[in-house]
C-alpha cells in the first residue's frame, strides 16, 4: 500500500536519539514494568501517557538513571543514549544527567538567586571558561527559556520568589544550562495554570527543534498538543506506541481508546 | 465497546446519533411523499413536501449547533472524535438530501399541470432504489456497520444505471414528440435530483465507514452515470 510505503522511509529517516530495548523494572518483587521496547526520536517530543501506576513515570525515569535513587530498584534490559549504554558499569551517573536533563512536576528551584539557580550546573561541570562565560551562558539559557524578559533585570533576586510558571521556566533554564542532549519532563504542567502552561508548551515546541523532550502527562490534550510521537503504558506494559495523530485519532489498541476516550476498560 | 466513565456522555452521543436518525428517517419520507405526490399526480403533497423540507433545516442546526457543543465541551479523542466530526458532515448531507427531495417535489407541481408522458414509470423504481440505499445507509449508520456501509456505497452504481438509461429514453421521447418537451425535461432533472440523492447516501456511507473503520475510504466508487457522454441520433437517420 502506498501510504505503508510512505511511512517506512520515514521511519528509516528518522535519527533516534535514544533507544530502549526489552527494559523491565523490579521494586523489590513487585515487577513495575516489562519488557518495554521503544525508540525515542531526535530532535522531537514523545509524550508518554497512561493511568496512575501504568509504569510511564518509572519508565522516564530509568532514561537518566533516576531509578538508581530508589532503594531495591533493579532495571533490566538495555537503554541507549546514542551508541552509549547507559547502564553501563563505566557510565558516570551525574555526566548522564548532564545530557539527559530533567524538569519535575513541581517546580524546584534552588533556595538560591536566579542568577545561580541557572549558574550551578555550568560551574559544577566546568562548562564555563570565565566569568563573562558564565554570564553569558546564564543568559541565553533563560532566553532559551522564555524567561529572560522576565527576570533579566533582577538576576540577583531569588528564584523561589517567582511565579509557579516562571520557576518552572527557570528550572528548564537550569537544565538547559549545562547543554543535555535529552530532556525529560515528568508531568511540568500539572501545577500550574492554563496560561503558565501555555508558555511551556509553547517552549517546549522551540526547544524540540535542537533538543529530544520526553515527556510524561496525564493531560491527553496536552500530549496530543506537544508531542510528535505518542507512547501509551498500561499495567506496566508499554500498549502502543504511534505518531501522534494515529494515537489521538485511531488507535488500534482497545485498551489505549478506552484510555484517551475516557471509558471503562 | 466500554461505556464511557462519565455516563453523561454516553448520553450526548447517543443523542447527537438520534438526531441524525430522525434527520434521515425525515429525508427519506420526504422523498417517497415527493415521489407519490409525480405517481398519483397529487400537487396539495407536493406542496406538503416544499413546506416540510423546513423541518429538516431545524433539525440540522441543532445538530451543529450540539456537535460544536461537544467538540468544546468533551474535547473528543479517537472514535468518540471521528463519531461527532462525521455527525456534522452527515447532517450537511442529509440536508442536502432533503433539498433534492424538496425540488422534485417542486418539479411535480408542474409535471401535474402538463399530460402525462410515458417515461415517468422509471421514476418510482429509481426512486425505491435509493430509499432503500438511504435506509440501509441509516442501519449501518445506527449499528455502526462498515461492511453494510461498504455494501450501500456499491449498489450506488445501479441508480447510476438507472438514471443513464432513462436520460436516454427521455432524450428519444422528446425527438419523437416535441409537445413533451416540458414534461420530459421536469422528469429529467427529478431523475438527476435523485441520482444525485444517492450520491449523497454513498457520501454518508463513506463517513460511517470512516467513522467506524478510522480509514478513509481508498478505492474510487464503481460509476454506472455515463450520461456525461450521451449523444442520441434523431429519428430519421442522418441527413
Amino acid at each position: 500500500m502506498q501510504n505503508g510505503t510512505h511511512n517506512d522511509l520515514r521511519q528509516s529517516e528518522i535519527e533516534i536519539k535514544m533507544k530502549a530495548s526489552k527494559v523491565g523494572v523490579f521494586y523489590g518483587e513487585k515487577q513495575a514494568l516489562r519488557d518495554v521496547d521503544l525508540n525515542i526520536p531526535a530532535r522531537s517530543v514523545t509524550a508518554l501517557i497512561g493511568p496512575s501506576g501504568c509504569g510511564k513515570s518509572t519508565f522516564l525515569r530509568c532514561l537518566n538513571r533516576m531509578n538508581d535513587t530508589i532503594r531495591d530498584c533493579r532495571v533490566v534490559g538495555d537503554i541507549n543514549l546514542d551508541t552509549l549504554d547507559i547502564y553501563d558499569n563505566k557510565v558516570d551517573v551525574v555526566q548522564l544527567r548532564a545530557r539527559v536533563g530533567m524538569v519535575f512536576q513541581k517546580p524546584n528551584p534552588f533556595p538560591k538567586t536566579i542568577y545561580e539557580n541557572v549558574a550551578y550546573g555550568p560551574r559544577i561541570h566546568g562548562l564555563a571558561e570565565s566569568a563573562e562565560h558564565l554570564d553569558h551562558i546564564v543568559e541565553t539559557s533563560l532566553k532559551q527559556a522564555g524567561l529572560w524578559k522576565e527576570v533579566g533585570n533582577r538576576l540577583q533576586e531569588s528564584g523561589t520568589g517567582l511565579s509557579g510558571g516562571q520557576q518552572q521556566r527557570l528550572c528548564i533554564a537550569r537544565a538547559i544550562a549545562v547543554a543535555p542532549e535529552v530532556i525529560l519532563m515528568d508531568e511540568p504542567c500539572s501545577a500550574l495554570d492554563p496560561i503558565a502552561t501555555a508558555h511551556i508548551e509553547e517552549l517546549m515546541d522551540e526547544l524540540r527543534e535542537q533538543y529530544t523532550i520526553v515527556i510524561v502527562t496525564h493531560s491527553m490534550q496536552q500530549a496530543a498538543r506537544v508531542s510528535q510521537k505518542t507512547a501509551f503504558f498500561h499495567l506496566g506494559n508499554l500498549v502502543e506506541t504511534d505518531d501522534t495523530k494515529v494515537i489521538f485519532t485511531n488507535p488500534k489498541d482497545e485498551r489505549t481508546q478506552g484510555y484517551i476516550t475516557g471509558r471503562f476498560g | 465497546m466500554p461505556q464511557h466513565i462519565v455516563q453523561k456522555y454516553d448520553d450526548e452521543l447517543k443523542k447527537l446519533s438520534t438526531l441524525i436518525v430522525q434527520m434521515g428517517g425525515l429525508a427519506e419520507s420526504q422523498l417517497s411523499a415527493a415521489v407519490e405526490a409525480i405517481v398519483k399526480r397529487d400537487s396539495t403533497l407536493a406542496n406538503d413536501v416544499v413546506k416540510s423540507d423546513a423541518k429538516i433545516d431545524v433539525l440540522r442546526n441543532q445538530v451543529d449547533d450540539f456537535a460544536i457543543e461537544l467538540l468544546a465541551r468533551r474535547q473528543p479523542l479517537a472514535n468518540d472524535l471521528r463519531v461527532i466530526v462525521s455527525a456534522l458532515r452527515i447532517s450537511s448531507e442529509i440536508e442536502r438530501i432533503g433539498d433534492y427531495a424538496k425540488n422534485v417535489a417542486k418539479r411535480a407541481v408542474a409535471l401535474n399541470q402538463a399530460p402525462l408522458v410515458r417515461p415517468v414509470h422509471a421514476i418510482p423504481r429509481m426512486a425505491a432504489l435509493v430509499q432503500a440505499l438511504i435506509k440501509d445507509t441509516l442501519d449501518a449508520y445506527i449499528t455502526d456497520d462498515a461492511v453494510k456501509a461498504d455494501a450501500v456505497w456499491a449498489r450506488d452504481e445501479e441508480v447510476d444505471e438507472l438514471y443513464t438509461s432513462l436520460f436516454r429514453e427521455l432524450l428519444t421521447y422528446m425527438m419523437e414528440d416535441p409537445r413533451s418537451i416540458t414534461s420530459s425535461t421536469h422528469l429529467l432533472f427529478i431523475a438527476k435530483n435523485i441520482e444525485r440523492i444517492g450520491d449523497h447516501a454513498t457520501n454518508i456511507a463513506e463517513l460511517i465507514h470512516y467513522t467506524v473503520t478510522g480509514e478513509m475510504q481508498k478505492e474510487d466508487r464503481p460509476k454506472g452515470d455515463d450520461t456525461a457522454y450521451a449523444v442520441v441520433n434523431a429519428p430519421g437517420g442522418q441527413r
